[in-house]
């Protein structure tokens, strides 16, 4: 049975998951980079949607979605050949075509997050190459693990927007591909700082926005969990940003426009595996926790680590996936509003934990071997005569700013 | 006739305008450029890391006066491009050999 209010839900929820990679997530990436590598974060954001949504009609949703096996869909969904106009997907209320949509929207910002990895130094074939082995291997088999009835699924593990399933992939795989690709030119003493704050406001705004569609969407239906799911993710976004702006008040004396959108994306992610389980005070509780943490942790990858994830994917999203992931079980018990829970409180925790640790290992090691393989063919990075002239140029012949004339 | 290169703080150029035109000075070419000197550059912070900025944004003036006015200008342009902070850029005063008005095609002073 197909409900009108569900399916209706599902599908705005899709156009906004959709817009939080085209343009938001290409516009906040764009704008943290330098001017001469504006539009290759553009186009690499734009080539990944549309590899990832031809792999998914092909073979993605089938590995994800499609039967129950512990580690991997059937093949039944091949070309989506088994998919009629009047399916229903099985537990939901919505058309399979509109559930196809939804995950497939999900599909395509997660590769796009390691985007942050790899900027202003990779070649643009690696990127398609890259992101389509990673669909493939990493996130497809982690999608069905956690939310397509695997073995995680098995276990309880709760994750209710993708917390793990996007997040922390996307965090763990950055920081492998960023190690191995090497630092940008003069990491980290002379890197170039962000040519255009304001972007980075714009497309982390359209984020913020589109995140509705991803926590509250994920709820599968229209109704109450959507509803509470919603305001659960507007308050921690809310909380996070007013804390990172408050760090660096404190810190630095000036609280600045990056730092602010900062916070609301790590709110965002952290609240995300969260959103649909814990109250309004359980979420403003993760937002605060989650800037004071993930501030921490973009510290900790440039400076300790010295590893040159250009744009922090690991700091904010994937540390922030991951926190809100093993903090779930505490955070749905703090006030009211919030889920019950697969198992005790106690039991529950120690599954986020195999959940995350799991899938963190998995994905290093993963990303790991398509990386080597991705080197050893496309080749993985651009001349150093390239990466100074900036790769909108070389890669593109396009320029992104004509400054007279 | 002289033709004067100041190097200023962009945000002194209302300022400077202002103080040129009651010297009786009507034209003048600005453009943005970057640059440092004694200054060294400055800091800005993003996300918390530290990043050296070499080059700063500054305007640069250029005028040709006539050569008795060159030092009443200079004094103008120094006194209201002050900011008393690091930064705040010179002056430069060339010999001006020849000038000449596209449009009408006077030369010398007249040009001006």
């Amino acid at each position: 049975m197909i409900d009108g209010a569900d399916t209706a839900w599902l599908m705005i929820s899709s156009v906004l998951v959709l817009m939080m990679t085209l343009p938001a997530l290409g516009l906040f990436y764009a704008g943290l980079v330098q001017a001469k590598n504006v539009l290759s974060v553009l186009v690499q954001c734009l080539a990944i949607a549309c590899v990832v949504s031809l792999a998914w009609f092909v073979v993605g949703y089938s590995e994800a979605f499609s039967g129950t096996g512990p580690v991997l869909g059937d093949l039944k969904a091949l070309l989506l050949q088994n998919v009629g106009r009047n399916a229903v997907h099985p537990g939901a209320r919505v058309p399979e075509t509109v559930y196809i949509m939804f995950q497939m929207t999900f599909a395509i910002i997660t590769p796009g997050l390691i985007v942050g990895a790899y900027v202003e130094r990779i070649r643009f074939g690696a990127v398609i190459l890259f992101s389509l082995l990673w669909l493939l291997i990493v996130y497809d088999p982690v999608a069905h693990w956690v939310w397509g009835g695997g073995w995680l699924a098995a276990y309880g593990v709760m994750d209710f927007a993708g917390g793990i399933v996007v997040h922390v992939t996307a965090g763990t795989s950055a920081v492998v591909i960023a190690a191995m690709i090497g630092s940008r030119d003069g990491f980290p003493r002379e890197v170039r700082p962000p040519h255009a704050p304001w972007m980075v406001m714009i497309g982390g705004c359209f984020l913020w926005v589109g995140w509705f569609g991803f926590n509250a969407g994920s709820a599968i239906k229209s109704g109450a969990d959507a509803g509470m799911t919603m305001l659960a993710t507007h308050l921690a976004a809310s909380a996070a940003t007013l804390t990172w702006m408050a760090i660096e008040r404190v810190k630095f004396g000036k609280p600045s426009v990056v730092g602010a959108v900062t916070g609301s994306v790590a709110g965002l992610a952290t609240i995300t595996p969260a959103s649909g389980y814990v109250g309004p005070l359980g979420a403003v509780v993760l937002g605060f926790a989650a800037s004071c943490l993930c501030f921490a942790a973009v510290a900790a990858v440039k400076r300790k680590f010295k590893i040159d994830d250009a744009l922090d994917v690991l700091g904010v999203h994937g540390v922030g996936g991951a926190f809100g992931s093993i903090a779930l079980p505490l955070a749905a018990g703090i006030g009211t509003g919030g889920a019950a829970l697969s198992h005790a409180t106690g039991q529950q925790l120690a599954v986020q934990l195999l959940g995350v640790v799991s899938v963190a290992i998995w994905s290093a090691l993963a990303t790991a071997a398509i990386v080597k393989f991705v080197a050893l063919t496309a080749g993985l990075r651009v001349a150093r005569e390239a990466e100074t002239q900036g790769l909108d140029f070389t890669a593109h012949g396009e320029v992104g700013y004509h400054v007279a004339g | 006739m002289k033709f004067i290169i100041a190097i200023i703080q962009p945000h002194r150029l209302d300022a400077v305008r202002e103080a040129l035109l009651q010297q009786g000075i009507e034209g003048m070419t600005v453009s943005e450029v970057r640059g440092y000197g004694r200054q060294k550059g400055h800091k800005e912070i993003y996300r918390g890391a530290e990043y050296r900025i070499s080059f700063v944004p500054k305007l640069k003036i250029e005028v040709a006066v006539a050569a008795e006015r060159s030092e009443a200008v200079v004094n103008v342009i120094r006194d209201a491009a002050r900011s008393g902070n690091i930064g705040d850029g010179k002056i430069f005063v060339f010999d001006l050999e020849t000038a000449t008005r596209i449009r009408t095609g006077e030369t010398g002073v007249d040009a001006l």
